[in-house]
């Protein structure tokens, strides 16, 4: 059964009312389609950029690899979420294997599938990209603007209600400890509290670029071309002729054996970190820096798991609502490595891969579901100088492969990042941690807990390592000779590219990066908008109000 | 944990050789089919003998119940390879057809016989192993085995009452 008689579904009222979506998985022959810009990528820079060029008056050609769903789709199962809406069917790992990750592939990317977390770039940060790579614009008086904007047009705000246990109980074990915590603000409206925000948001309250601004691209006449694979740019000296794309089948796998060629005046590249790259790559762009690819970024991420005497019942409930920087502050930014702290929503899925072992074991700690609350350290990684990320190329039939080797100094902060979780989770009344870890048993107290984890050994494979936050490969700079882009998002060695996504980072962000996403490609899309049309960009309406004309228009 | 340290697997050089190679011989006599994995005969045998390891407590116990959970699981572990990428749908063709190759098997499981008659103890021992192993290669197989399994299993709703999960809300699911 669909939820389509309780949920009013937009997208389906769009391609009603006449929106210009083509599933690449129909397309029955060639074909070539013209626009003013086409854009790469419908997720936080695809989704805020395709609005405010499509506002400002110049047509739009959006191309997604993934397929258009939506809340009628979204049925709040892993079986189905994963296969459908992840790049890889949420199992793409770096090359080694050693680390998971987990992005979007389908209308809205990442956006649709996050778990809300909306954080402003942190002004250390900021302060760190100004000083060492020259973005003397990317500070925090010049961005609040910008964030302001794209939170009003987001509906970001505090999250009215209590935190669930799984968040609560971050808060109550680090206060015992003196750990300070805050509440997490979230980009939903009339959210139902559910928890299933990883599969997609079966109510439309998440506001991802699926119910925002692709929505508003879609109604101002853009067109949206899905199941398709962005293969190749045709490049002719310094310009982008066209870009050549495969069209998948049903199954969004296969190709289905027909092409789309896709012609321009300006090619804005928004697949994400990883993707945007490794079409660069594929398509033999200009890399007069030897740049393309490198310092691509993860907050790898440590897992801790406790079970509680109470019931946590962790799959319920907004799924992150409480965060600690505390350990981002306690050492130099490029320092030993800090680390944010989060919990996770724990679905089955998700669980029984992540926790280690098989058999009995694992199935003793799988019947305690309800009771096992989950908690991540996030490393910020990118800003120790032997923090450099990990490098894109291209594996078997072009696809991308990230190596990313995990050294020394962020083996450090995996270990004192799993000995702070078990040490709060004890504080919170744990009667026992099992920490994400191959050889790592359950402890049953904070003292065993701190002799055991300092000892572990730390390896690939061994501490098991996650990522849902992929950054950089496309780094900006203030000078042209030190990044793959510049300031603006151009592209050095490409007159008609720009990058808008989360690729354009030169460290990782310290934070989940999606409101620094929309933030940042909101600017960029206004100045290309002004510098495409020669009048101001027009500005994307809060929600719920009309979106206002450009000045000019 | 001693004997699970067997001697065999200290072959490491050899051992990288073989698993090279081994996928490479499996690829050569079943080449890559274009509708994606597809696993057969001696490598469904391997597939059946492991997920019971895996499953342990969390099986029936009742031999019929059994067979059908263990059936059910196969199928599912089935698709959820058929969802993956080509390139990954390869890497676990490649694997399953490495433990089918004899010599391999013997070699890097320490499994002597077919897969049919390994005993409990074998498959735990061998899964041992490879989950803290000191070549990569196999740690990451043991990975994929793990996810694949207990992944398929917990994605199916049947299985959600034995670990008090609810499932989404009705009125939406």
């Amino acid at each position: 059964m669909s939820n389509t008689t309780i949920i009013p579904d937009p997208v389906a009222a769009g391609l009603a009312r006449g929106w210009k979506v083509v599933d690449g998985a129909r397309a029955d022959s060639d074909r070539t389609l013209d626009a003013d810009v086409v854009i790469v990528g419908s997720g936080a820079g695809g989704g805020v950029t395709a609005e405010i060029l499509a506002l400002s008056g110049l047509s739009v050609i959006i191309v997604e690899e993934g397929a258009l769903k939506s809340s009628r789709d979204f049925r709040m199962r892993e079986a189905e979420a994963y296969p459908s809406l992840y790049q890889e069917s949420a199992a793409r790992k770096t090359k080694d294997k050693a680390i998971n990750i987990l992005q979007g592939r389908t209308v809205g990317g990442s956006t649709t599938v996050n778990w809300t977390s909306s954080f402003r770039t942190p002004p250390d940060t900021l302060k760190f990209w100004q000083q060492r790579y020259g973005l003397r614009d990317y500070g925090v008086e010049a961005l609040a603007p910008w964030f302001a904007l794209m939170e009003a047009r987001l509906h970001i705000a505090d999250w009215p209600a209590a935190p669930n246990e799984n968040n609560d109980l971050l808060r109550r074990g680090a206060e015992k400890l003196g750990i300070p915590t805050g509440f997490i603000r979230r980009n939903v409206n009339g959210c139902w509290n559910l928890g299933y925000c990883g599969m997609g948001c079966p109510t439309n309250a998440k506001q991802s670029m699926l119910v925002t601004t692709i929505p508003s691209a879609l109604d101002h006449g853009a067109t949206l071309v899905t199941r398709a694979r962005a293969e190749r740019f045709l490049i002719q000296g310094e310009r982008i002729e066209a870009l050549e794309c495969t069209l998948l089948g049903e199954d969004g796998i296969r190709p289905n054996g027909r092409q789309l060629r896709l012609r321009a005046k300006h090619y804005v590249l928004a697949g994400g970190a990883i993707n945007s790259p490794a079409l660069l790559m594929r398509s033999n762009a200009p890399d007069p820096n030897r740049l393309l690819g490198k310092r691509t970024f993860l907050h790898p991420t440590l897992i801790s798991a406790a079970a509680f005497p109470q019931r946590v019942e962790g799959y319920a409930g907004a799924p992150q609502t409480v965060y600690s920087d505390h350990f981002l502050h306690t050492q130099p930014i490029d320092g030993p490595i800090g680390y944010k702290l989060e919990a996770p929503p724990l679905h089955p899925v998700l669980l029984s891969t992540t926790m280690a072992g098989f058999g009995v074991q694992h199935a003793d700690m799988m019947r305690q579901f309800p009771h096992l609350q989950g908690m991540l350290a996030l490393l910020r990684d990118g800003f120790h100088p032997e923090s450099r990320g990990g490098t894109v190329s291209l594996g078997a039939g072009g696809a991308p492969v990230l190596d990313y080797p995990l050294g020394d100094p962020l083996w450090d902060g995996a270990r004192r990042g799993l000995l702070t979780m078990a040490e709060i989770q004890f504080a919170a009344g744990a009667g026992a941690v099992q920490v994400a870890h191959e050889t790592a048993p359950r402890y049953t107290s904070w003292r065993e807990a701190k002799e055991g984890i300092a000892a572990l050994p730390y390896r690939p494979h061994l501490a098991k390592v996650a990522s849902a936050h992929v950054m950089g490969g496309c780094m900006m700079a203030g000078d042209p000779r030190a990044g793959v882009t510049g300031p603006d998002g151009r592209y050095h060695g490409l007159a008609n590219l720009s990058v808008h996504d989360g690729s354009l980072f030169p460290t990782s962000i310290g934070a989940n990066p999606q409101l620094s996403i929309y933030g940042i490609t909101a600017r960029l899309a206004s100045q290309l908008a002004q510098s495409l049309t020669g009048r101001p960009a027009a500005r994307p309406a809060p929600r719920d109000a009309p979106a206002a004309a450009s000045a000019a228009a | 944990m001693e004997t699970s340290r067997r001697s065999f697997l200290k072959a490491g050089a050899l051992a990288a050789l073989v698993l090279a190679a081994g996928g490479g011989i499996y690829r050569y006599t079943h080449p890559p089919a274009p509708k994606g994995f597809a696993i057969d005969g001696e490598a469904r045998e391997a597939l059946h003998a492991l997920v019971p390891a895996i499953l342990a407590g969390v099986l029936p116990t009742e031999a019929n119940a059994r067979a059908q959970a263990i059936q059910a699981s196969t199928e599912r572990v089935n698709q959820t390879i058929l969802g993956l990428p080509l390139a990954a749908q390869q890497e676990v063709q490649d694997l399953f057809g490495l433990l089918a190759l004899g010599p391999a098997r013997r070699l890097l499981t320490g499994i002597p016989h077919g897969w049919a008659e390994a005993t409990d103890t074998d498959i735990n021992n061998w899964l041992e192993d490879w989950r803290t192993h000191r070549l990569a290669l196999l740690r990451t197989a043991y990975q994929a085995l793990h996810d694949l399994v207990l992944g398929s299993w917990y994605s199916d709703p049947a299985n959600w009452a034995a670990i008090g999960y609810p499932g989404p809300i009705k009125e939406l699911a």
